[in-house]
């Protein structure tokens, strides 16, 4: 049924039909709306056979994750910013042990300085923690997203993160198409733990491993991270068959001219500069470039659904001929430059691409159509740098208005 | 396209205003979309929410610069919160204000604005009714009242949805008069004040007035 719904409500109540046995979260914003959902489904018997526990830290909340999934049970939480930095370490001994944990970060900026607002700088810095992180465009990937989470897991034993643009997109309203408590039940497999923490047979998981087996043990992991791009594929492509929409999968192509979310829609030319770019601001790149299409620039857009495992193979298919390439970036790696950018870059390794950072929407600041076709008029002229700021103020760091802020107090 | 902002401050239900009035566009047939911003989370402190409607799926995320339709939920911010700031010349301003058209435009200091300006005493209406200061309902009444986006069933359907029992039922009826004020305010101004029928699909610069 179409309805108009806040992201974190059509998130929660998507996840609460997946089923999960145990909830462990500490709010957070802009997550909170989020978990509060869960916590009242749970309250009120709507969410049925789950345990909501509540924790006094982020820590905690992947801690009891950890021991749920441990104890054969579905286990989700939520997060953001300064909460996944908190819980970093249970983070790494999650994906370490094997347990298909899935997690949704309401992606915010870290700080200091304090900024509650969108970017991607929390899961970013989260790159390396052996998790899948998969970024939804719009809320009806955010929550169908969590769908293709949870079968891609529970079949790798890797636990995944389902990232969406905090407020952009959780306290954003928007006509969304849930899937009923049925169609999931008929889509996503009951949970079967690949390994399970028995009393009448007791073992160790996350043991120590000593130099004799580490690299081994880490190897092992890393060729399971590899077979992780073709499972979310091969799970997105049957969600698209039942549910009928495009959702997921490692890259998304769009329509040369309509900017038509088309996995089908052909591989860049040569003549062509590509739009590379993650999470919400793919929207506002599909309605800014339209008008430069219709003007004959020849501009196409690719979005990274997939960020972990990145989608190197996928990316390249994708660019086909073209070596002009820009990346919107919204979280930035001190002193080198966007981090989608640097991932980007390795995928294009060897082939001849130019490619243009713009790192945007840092801390909130909104991503304006205008500055989007402004970027690519600049790169079709010649005129783009390697690494820009969009929209950079320049002479210093502008004063709020009186009023706006905490800060002179 | 048809692009709505909405001025207020934290505890006026502003984000809310947003919600519902993209739900009662849904309701009314279009696509819909609100989008909130957020400022420091304190009562009091200036907040901006947008609504966009179209006839096909809404894909931008960037905040409304050039709105057709401003509601201002607090006549105090009519100076510091610029709320005429980027309004498209034919468009509508709603405010919530016990004073006239004239004097708006005198304390927003847009004399030279083409913009139409319609005044409701929504905080009023609201308190007879709902006993609190959260004028959105109203609001949202006297926009249908203005312009064929959404009706006033639409407003009195999502607000009862979403506050089931005597809350939603005070919002309705705070609707239908803030509605019915505004009507007749039209009404003894010969109409002039209010967007066309027409589409949301309709871009700003399309619209003409009577």
């Amino acid at each position: 049924m179409r309805e108009v719904l806040e992201g974190s409500q059509a998130v929660a109540r998507t996840v609460a039909r997946c089923r999960p046995g145990v909830i462990c979260a500490y709010p957070i914003s802009p997550q909170t709306h989020i978990v509060e959902a869960l916590s009242v489904m749970a309250r009120t018997g709507e969410l049925t056979d789950c345990e909501y526990v509540n924790v006094e830290s982020e820590f905690s909340a992947m801690s009891v994750s950890i021991g749920a999934s441990a104890a054969g049970s579905r286990a989700y939480t939520a997060t953001a910013s300064q909460g996944l930095l908190y819980m970093a370490e249970a983070v790494f001994n999650a994906s370490g042990m094997g347990l298909p944990i899935v997690m949704t970060v309401a992606n915010r900026a870290i700080g200091a300085p304090i900024n509650i607002w969108n970017d991607q700088s929390d899961a970013l810095a989260m790159r390396d923690a052996g998790w899948l992180q998969l970024y939804a465009a719009d809320n009806q990937e955010a929550a169908d997203l969590h769908i293709i989470a949870f079968a891609v897991a529970e079949e790798l034993g890797i636990p995944a993160m389902v990232c969406m643009d905090g407020f952009v997109l959780t306290h954003a309203s928007d006509v969304v198409d849930l899937a009923t408590a049925e169609q999931i039940d008929g889509f996503l497999p009951p949970f079967r733990a690949q390994q399970v923490l028995d009393v009448e047979n007791p073992t160790t998981i996350g043991t120590m491993a000593g130099p004799e087996s580490f690299t081994e043990t880490k190897y092992l992991q890393h060729l399971r991270f590899l077979d992780a791009a073709e499972v979310i594929d091969r799970w997105s492509t049957a969600f698209r068959e039942s549910f009928g929409r495009q959702t997921g999968g490692l890259v998304a192509r769009y329509d040369p001219d309509s900017l038509d979310r088309n996995n089908l829609a052909p591989p860049g030319d040569a003549t062509d500069v590509t739009v590379i770019a993650m999470g919400s601001v793919l929207g506002t790149l599909q309605a800014a470039l339209v008008p430069l299409r219709a003007a004959g620039v020849s501009v196409r857009l690719l979005g990274i659904s997939s960020f972990r495992p990145f989608p190197e193979l996928a990316l390249r298919e994708a660019l086909g001929e073209c070596r002009d390439v820009i990346v919107i970036d919204r979280a930035l790696e001190l002193g080198a430059g966007g981090v989608l950018t640097g991932n980007v870059g390795r995928a294009l390794a060897g082939t001849r691409s130019r490619i243009h950072s713009v790192v945007a929407g840092l801390g909130g600041r909104p991503i304006l159509e205008a500055s989007l076709r402004d970027v690519v008029a600049r790169e079709r002229a010649g005129q783009l740098g390697r690494l820009e700021f969009l929209d950079l103020k320049t002479g210093g760091v502008p004063v709020p208005p009186v009023g706006a802020t905490e800060v002179a107090r | 396209m048809r692009q709505v902002r909405i001025h207020g401050r934290g505890g006026q239900g502003v984000v809310t205003a947003a919600e519902m009035l993209a739900r009662a566009g849904f309701l009314a047939g279009h696509e819909a979309q609100a989008i909130p911003s957020f400022g420091s989370e304190r009562t009091g402190a200036p907040v901006v929410a947008y609504c966009r409607f179209d006839d096909a799926p809404l894909r931008t995320r960037e905040p409304v610069l050039a709105p057709d339709v401003v509601l201002v939920q607090d006549p105090t911010l009519l100076g510091p919160a610029a709320p005429f700031a980027g309004l498209s010349p034919r468009g509508l301003v709603i405010v919530n204000t016990t004073s006239d058209a004239p004097a708006v435009r005198a304390q927003a200091a847009v004399d030279d604005i083409g913009a139409h300006v319609v005044t409701v005493p929504a905080t009023s209406i609201t308190m007879t009714h709902l006993g609190s200061p959260k004028p959105a309902a109203a609001m949202l009444a006297a926009y249908a009242a203005c312009a064929d986006d959404i009706t006033l069933e639409a407003v009195q359907a999502v607000f009862r949805e979403r506050f089931p029992g005597r809350v939603g039922d005070a919002n309705a009826s705070a609707a239908a008069e803030a509605y019915a004020y505004v009507r007749a305010e039209r009404a003894a101004t010969g109409g002039g004040a209010g967007l066309p029928s027409g589409a949301p699909g309709t871009t700003s610069t399309e619209v003409s007035h009577a």
